[in-house]
């Protein structure tokens, strides 16, 4: 097996396929992607602007990712993109449909990446910022990562993002839907896609009375997110959705809150990792000690008594008993 | 979100990597209803199918599996093109340096599965192909192509 020294060196040469295959070690984890992420430690900076893309399944995420990678490209840069679809919980496979909605622009500069969520919550929040830091260290940016708005873990991916872009599609409910807490609370620019379709106007105003409710309550801070309107389909209005996502960048930038994001986002993926350990720590516990269930079984104890018990041992690391 | 394995596998299911197969169809030759049930037949076979679907060229295909790092190609073809394509797609990937076996599903003629094969296409799947025969004619192409990859089963 060609050692990820080798790889990297090749990847930062220009070599895809050799990024290609770094991206699948540091998906996979363990002791290689350790290995990498220290390697590319010191090449990344951390300067390159890294874009968040989600909402519902089929409101036109990819395809406007695929325009604005177009706009990025055109514009002196080097995008790369990280798409995440969701594996199946029975079988652990995937169809990862991205990339056919981005035609065209990974032939040239743009570098695609589809990744399946392969049912491990923990593997996903730390796979993708490894993967992030890969593809700067091979000189790309900006980066892009496209997932789909349904689960927590998804989002807080993209929540992890310098700049949150959210799709909303026509359609999508009243204002009380506009109104309820999740995705939409995110963004920090909002693009209401497929507006050629009856009742994008009724769309755009709901998000902006919500926008207006947030000011009143105070909850929003200094920054109003931007609504666009789009049609993926077309590419109309992409170019408004880069001007938006350059413009939030200018402002957090100007504020300081560009490093602030950039510390939460480190603070976030030292706990993600943390969380995974304890994690595969206590899947072995209950694998290897299975008499610790026998009470609970038995509905001689409440699950939650188990797990305090169990909780207490792991975290003081007694031997199990 | 729940793990996939139960049981003592699961703290290290995520460690092992399901096959990743790029589909594809090349040039003008639309007919991709069965590639669609193809997709579906991998990614129940525990794949992960990146999907490239209609118009797609060499070029196309041999990028996506770079950047996706793939470990197999899977080609539909209903156009009677397969002997005019399979030469350029077997061409196009040890030019690129790649050692990725090739698939082919659709309608091809058994008198030329052994000139397709000849070619260096590992696989030639026929219509009425079971869900297990398509998956297990892609897994079996991965197995006789890479020594050093983990194949999850």
């Amino acid at each position: 097996m060609t050692e990820p020294g080798d790889l990297l060196e090749r990847a930062i040469a220009g070599e895809r396929r050799a990024l290609g295959r770094l991206l699948s070690l540091v998906e996979q984890g363990g002791e290689a992607a350790d290995e990498i992420a220290e390697m590319v430690h010191d090449r990344t900076p951390g300067e390159a602007p890294v874009i968040g893309v989600t909402g519902a399944p089929g409101t036109g995420k990819s395809t406007l990712v695929g325009h604005l990678v177009k706009e990025m490209a055109c514009t002196g840069g080097q995008p790369a993109v990280l798409a995440v679809d969701p594996s199946s919980p029975l079988t652990g496979g995937a169809i990862l449909g991205d990339r056919i909605r981005m035609d065209g622009v990974a032939d040239g500069r743009a570098f695609i990446r589809s990744m399946a969520t392969r049912g491990h919550a923990g593997g996903l929040a730390l796979a993708v910022p490894a993967a992030l830091r890969l593809f700067e260290a091979s000189g790309f940016g900006p980066l892009l990562v496209e997932t789909v708005g349904v689960g927590q873990v998804e989002v807080d991916v993209t929540r992890t993002a310098d700049t949150t872009v959210v799709l909303v599609a026509p359609g999508m409910g009243d204002a009380v839907q506009a109104n309820k807490a999740g995705l939409l609370e995110v963004a920090d620019v909002l693009v209401v896609n497929k507006a050629d379709r009856p009742g994008a106007d009724d769309t755009r105003r709901d998000l902006e009375h919500m926008l207006d409710l947030g000011r009143i309550t105070g909850l929003a801070q200094d920054w109003r997110p931007e609504i666009i309107m789009t049609t993926a389909t077309t590419g109309t209005g992409a170019d408004q959705v880069q001007d938006a996502i350059q413009a939030h960048r200018e402002h957090l930038t100007e504020t300081g809150q560009l490093e602030a994001r950039r510390r939460s986002r480190i603070h976030q993926e030292v706990l993600d990792r943390v969380s995974q350990e304890l994690d595969a720590a206590a899947s072995q516990y209950l694998s290897t000690q299975p008499a610790v269930l026998t009470e609970a079984l038995a509905g001689r104890s409440t699950p939650a008594a188990t797990a305090a018990k169990i909780s207490k041992r792991l975290l003081s690391n007694q031997p199990p008993s | 979100m729940t793990d996939m394995a139960d049981g003592p596998q699961a703290a290290v299911a995520g460690r092992t990597a399901p096959i990743r197969v790029v589909l594809a169809k090349l040039g003008l030759d639309g007919h991709d209803r069965g590639l669609k049930v193809v997709a579906r037949m991998l990614r129940d076979a525990g794949m992960e199918v990146i999907y490239l679907g209609l118009r797609q060229t060499t070029d196309t295909v041999i990028a996506a599996v770079e950047q996706e790092d793939a470990d197999v190609i899977g080609l539909s073809m209903h156009n009677a093109g397969h002997l005019a394509l399979a030469p350029r797609i077997v061409q196009a990937v040890s030019d690129a340096g790649l050692d990725v076996p090739v698939v082919i599903g659709g309608i091809v003629p058994e008198a030329d599965v052994s000139a397709l094969k000849e070619m260096g296409i590992s696989a030639v799947l026929h219509p009425g192909a079971s869900a297990v025969a398509v998956g297990e004619a892609v897994r079996e192409a991965v197995r006789g192509s890479l020594g050093d990859r983990p194949v999850h089963d």
